[in-house]
């Protein structure tokens, strides 16, 4: 058997082959990379636990949280609960033992959190929260704080207040029986880049606007009906489509097909010129040429998303102090300002042609994407001069912004408010009309939960529920709802609880590595219908 | 062990020794408003949930989860089945692994942990494949959860609880729950057998990615991930011909990488990384611990539903979608639809149009790749004869000569087929009609 084998070389080591830690955390680098994991390792996560002593104070809710973001490998851990183990926490809460009963919850849970990582560390506090809050700067080391309901008012004032001013990112988490609920407070201003938008939302091919060399490319093709079958089923169907583009506007006065019905007819004009008379019958590129058309013949794309960011104060008035995210925005709109059109992305989807055709083309889709991308970058370096600013942005942060510039994210806390939850405790009257008029459009019901959670959420001034619909199935909706959460007198399940502190490690990870979007206001789950909504509050 | 001042407080009721169960009791033997009428609060319904049996397939990503939740939902007879030896690359999500426990069997260190953990539990593992039970073993459990990551798995479970199911005998209906997941989404539902939508009536919505076609990777290839997959299935073949690709072991990955990358700078294609081999050739699918959590106690919410009556089931399909641009994050929760054409649930055939002068071979080939059917090696007869088997080697021989006809040779136009698949024990009936 052996003398059938191909004498080979012995395979030389690989160049890339993946450290002890790649190997650990693989199936979460495919998806937010080096870059996110960097971010992860550098923050410290605090969860508060209130000691308004309700139940088991959604507690749980926030240690599996914990326990979602200890495991991807966030770098710390810190815990502030001030209760002491009981029966009925070793029943819903993985992280204590029959040994943990009567000592420190905090302590206990981080010990036994601790095991699933070495490589993260892990504090505990436990003097009362009105001990050490108060306390000058005992809140610095946090870049992410989840708060686990209830909590006194004036406690979950001064740490809203704190995350506010310091831009400080916190999500205030209530689970209850069957009911669960957090809320995202966030900063000011929170940009995101790498927005991982959908891959078949992302296409920017240019087709209407081409530049000299592609341009060059379609001069090359010469008269494609002259060319033998080969080459013909291998030309790009970008290259096919820019080349009857050129014959569509001869003779629509220079102007590219734009209603549906002149792309249906631009459609049947590229489908023209497939040959049917080979042995397969059709031509692959003429099909995926005919299949683009209505998606990709039209006006390069500005996502909505960095129209808004081009419209913010933060993108004009710049100052030294500026985040880096700013400066380069800046540059962006200045580029965009001047060509109409965004830095091109650069990527290429797969397409029918031949090897070299397609490198060809990705070249110059490549090459043209760095010449934007170099225009950025010195616009971005003459800010930097003007505003005297020291270190200069890194090449590798412009770039990452011009290829997702259509798709760039930034959402918004203008008038810094704080948590539903907290307004409603102080009877804000503003945040009271507004939950009666989204009850109005809540098709699903999914409201009452909210509301059912935090009716008592200042026990001295409990929410009068019955002014917020005049509706009856509302009414009822909300009667029912309430007596669910009651007749569980602050309880969780251990499920709802692993649910909802499922996704709020999700969020947490978004809000640390500042990628993907996260929920902007407050998300609801509903474990007897399992449904959920998002609602902003 | 010292008795708690608590217990002695209790009236030596079933409840004595439960104080650690006071918010789940709560939930047991207070009424809700949505409970329907068939639920009894009170010690009826906590015994039904300490006696029921149930079934865990996976110890993997959601199996660790689903284990943990079932233990913390008051279950106390639980069997988890896992074929899989703990790797490296479980440890970022798979959290009852240590790193000292890399090599050993998935199924009984899960389950040795969490009874440590939970005093009062019972979990049976069993390291070996699901095939190797028969019905009468699956028809001890009270209901079976899934998680797993194999399509193939959950369709052989699938046939063989609606297989099981005897409408004399109610007990013969085992509920099946399924969880899956993929980055920052998942789903879960819940299937009883015969009597709603089930894994194979839902195929479709999980559909295999497009092969690229062999001419591309042989001749013209593009992305890095041709180099890869030519590496992968025909230089593979071609140079290390007789030798058994084991994708684990690294210096075969060693080797499809440096084929490839070699492939692609001959053709000048940018992006061939070890990673992205490694993805490829074993097809990885990214997975972090929050979405297995979000979707693991969704499925054990139904469990404990099911077997407490405490509210309703889900009905019963919920798709998460973590990474949504717009919102943030969505549920979808929906019926998915119950076919009666389905090959496992349904009592009819399939329709499928073929072309008629395709030979039985690519039709075969394509059985692999419709999101309908997705069988790799199908055996086909019609209700007059044999046309094709995979095994025995004598029949295969007998019946190899029909690969090469055509269809119209074979078949009348409408004529139904019978079609199995050594994956699984159960026949598919389709009907075959002519493109017109």
């Amino acid at each position: 058997m052996t003398t059938e084998i191909a004498p080979r070389e012995v395979t030389p080591p690989p160049l890339q082959a993946p450290t002890a830690k790649e190997k650990k955390y693989d199936r979460q680098l495919r998806l937010w990379a080096a870059s996110g994991q960097r971010a992860l390792e550098e923050s410290h996560v605090l969860l508060v636990v209130g000691d308004a002593n309700h139940g088991s104070n959604s507690s749980v809710a926030g240690v599996e949280a914990l326990k979602n973001l200890i495991l991807p490998s966030v770098g710390s851990f810190t815990i502030a609960d001030s209760a002491q183990v009981t029966e009925l926490d070793l029943g819903i809460n993985f992280f204590l033992e029959t040994d943990s009963l009567h000592k420190s919850r905090a302590e206990e849970t981080k010990r036994l959190l601790s095991e699933l990582n070495p490589d993260v560390t892990g504090h505990a506090i436990t003097a009362p929260l009105a001990e050490w809050l108060p306390v000058e700067g005992t809140l610095t080391p946090y870049n992410l704080i989840l708060v686990c309901a209830p909590v006194p008012t004036e406690i979950l004032q001064r740490i809203s207040f704190y995350a506010l001013q310091n831009s400080i990112p916190t999500i205030y988490v209530q689970s209850v029986g069957f009911y669960a609920s957090f809320s995202i407070q966030l900063p000011a201003e929170f940009p995101i880049v790498d927005t991982h938008p959908d891959p078949e939302s992302t296409q920017d091919l240019r087709l209407l606007a081409p530049w000299p060399e592609l341009e060059a490319a379609v001069d090359s093709l010469g008269d494609i009906s002259s060319l033998p079958d080969h080459d013909h089923g291998h030309i790009p169907y970008i290259l096919l489509l820019l080349y009857y583009l050129r014959q569509w506007k001869a003779s629509h006065d220079g102007s590219p097909p734009s209603s549906f019905k002149e792309k249906t007819e631009f459609r049947d004009l590229v489908r023209s010129g497939a040959r049917t008379d080979n042995p397969e019958g059709g031509e692959e590129n003429f099909d995926e040429a005919c299949a683009a058309v209505l998606k990709s013949i039209g006006p390069p794309p500005v996502g909505s998303g960095c129209k808004e960011m081009i419209a913010m104060p933060s993108c004009a008035n710049l100052t030294a102090g500026s985040a880096n995210f700013w400066i380069i925005a800046n540059a962006i709109k200045t580029f965009y300002d001047t060509h109409g059109v965004l830095p091109l992305p650069g990527s290429l989807p797969d397409m029918k042609a031949t090897s070299a055709e397609y490198i060809k083309l990705q070249g110059i889709y490549k090459a043209k994407a760095r010449s934007d991308v170099a225009e950025v970058t010195a616009t971005v370096r003459q800010i930097e001069t003007s505003l005297s600013r020291e270190a200069p942005i890194a090449d590798s942060e412009i770039e990452a912004f011009c290829r997702n510039a259509s798709h760039v994210r930034v959402l918004t806390n203008p008038s810094h408010e704080a948590f539903p939850s907290l307004r409603l405790a102080g009877g804000d009257a503003k945040t009271i009309s507004r939950l009666a008029s989204l009850l109005e459009n809540d098709w699903e019901a999914m409201l009452p939960v909210f509301i059912a959670l935090n009716a008592k959420v200042n026990p001295s001034q409990p929410l009068d529920v019955t002014s917020l619909s005049s509706d009856p199935e509302t009414q009822e909706n909300l009667t029912k709802a309430i007596a669910e959460v009651e007749r569980l007198s602050g309880g969780e399940l251990h499920n709802i609880s692993s649910v909802i502190g499922g996704v709020v490690a999700q969020e947490s990870i978004k809000l640390l590595t500042r990628q993907y979007v996260p929920v902007d206001g407050t998300c609801v789950f509903d474990g007897i219908r399992s449904k959920s909504d998002v609602f902003k509050i | 062990m010292s008795i708690s001042i608590a217990s002695l407080l209790t009236n030596g009721s079933a409840t004595a020794g439960r104080e650690r169960w006071g918010y789940l009791d709560k939930v047991l033997s207070t009424t809700s408003p949505y409970a329907g009428e068939e639920f009894v609060p009170g010690e009826e319904t906590i015994n039904a949930l300490e006696t029921s049996r149930v079934l865990v397939i996976g110890a993997g990503g959601l199996g660790c989860e689903i284990l943990k939740d079932l233990a913390l939902s008051g279950f106390k007879d639980i069997h988890v089945i896992d074929m899989d030896t703990i790797d490296v690359s479980n440890l970022n999500r798979q959290f009852l692994f240590r790193e000292s426990d890399v090599g050993k069997s998935k199924a009984e260190v899960a389950a040795a942990f969490v009874e440590r953990r939970v005093p009062g539990v019972k979990i049976t593992p069993y390291n070996g494949k699901i095939q190797d039970k028969d019905e009468e073993y699956y028809m001890q459990f009270k209901l079976v959860i899934c998680g797993l990551d194999s399509i193939e798995a959950r369709r052989w479970i699938n046939a063989t609880l609606v297989d099981m199911v005897d409408m004399e005998n109610p007990e013969s209906l085992k509920p099946l729950i399924d969880g899956g997941t993929e980055g920052f989404k998942g789903q879960a539902r819940v299937i009883l057998p015969t009597l709603t939508s089930c894994i194979e009536c839902q195929l479709s919505m999980h559909a295999p990615r497009a092969a690229v076609p062999l001419c591309t990777l042989a001749t013209i290839p593009r992305q890095p991930q041709h180099c890869i997959e030519w590496a992968h299935i025909i230089a593979w073949e071609e140079q290390r011909k007789g030798e058994t690709l084991d994708t684990d072991d690294p210096e075969h990955i060693s080797w499809l990488y440096a084929t490839a990358l070699a492939r692609a700078q001959e053709f000048n294609i940018p992006g061939v990384t070890y990673s992205m081999t490694q993805g490829v050739v074993k097809n990885i699918i990214p997975a972090i611990a929050s979405t297995n959590a979000i979707i693991a106690a969704a499925c054990c919410n139904e469990a404990l539903k099911i077997a407490t009556s405490c509210a309703p089931f889900l009905e019963n399909y919920m798709m998460y979608t973590g990474d949504s641009n717009d919102s943030g994050l969505y549920t979808y929760t929906f019926a998915a639809e119950k076919k009666d054409d389905c090959p496992v649930c349904g009592n009819l055939a399939q329709d499928i149009t073929v072309d008629p002068d395709m030979r039985l071979e690519e039709f075969l080939a394509s059985l692999a790749e419709r999101a309908e059917a997705q069988l790799k090696k199908p055996s086909i007869r019609t209700e007059a004869r044999t046309l094709y088997v995979q095994a025995p080697k004598s029949l295969e021989e007998q019946t190899r000569p029909n690969l090469a006809k055509r269809l119209r040779d074979l078949v009348s136009d409408g004529e139904e087929v019978g079609i199995s698949d050594t994956a699984f024990q159960i026949s598919f009936k389709y009907r075959l009609f002519f493109q017109k």
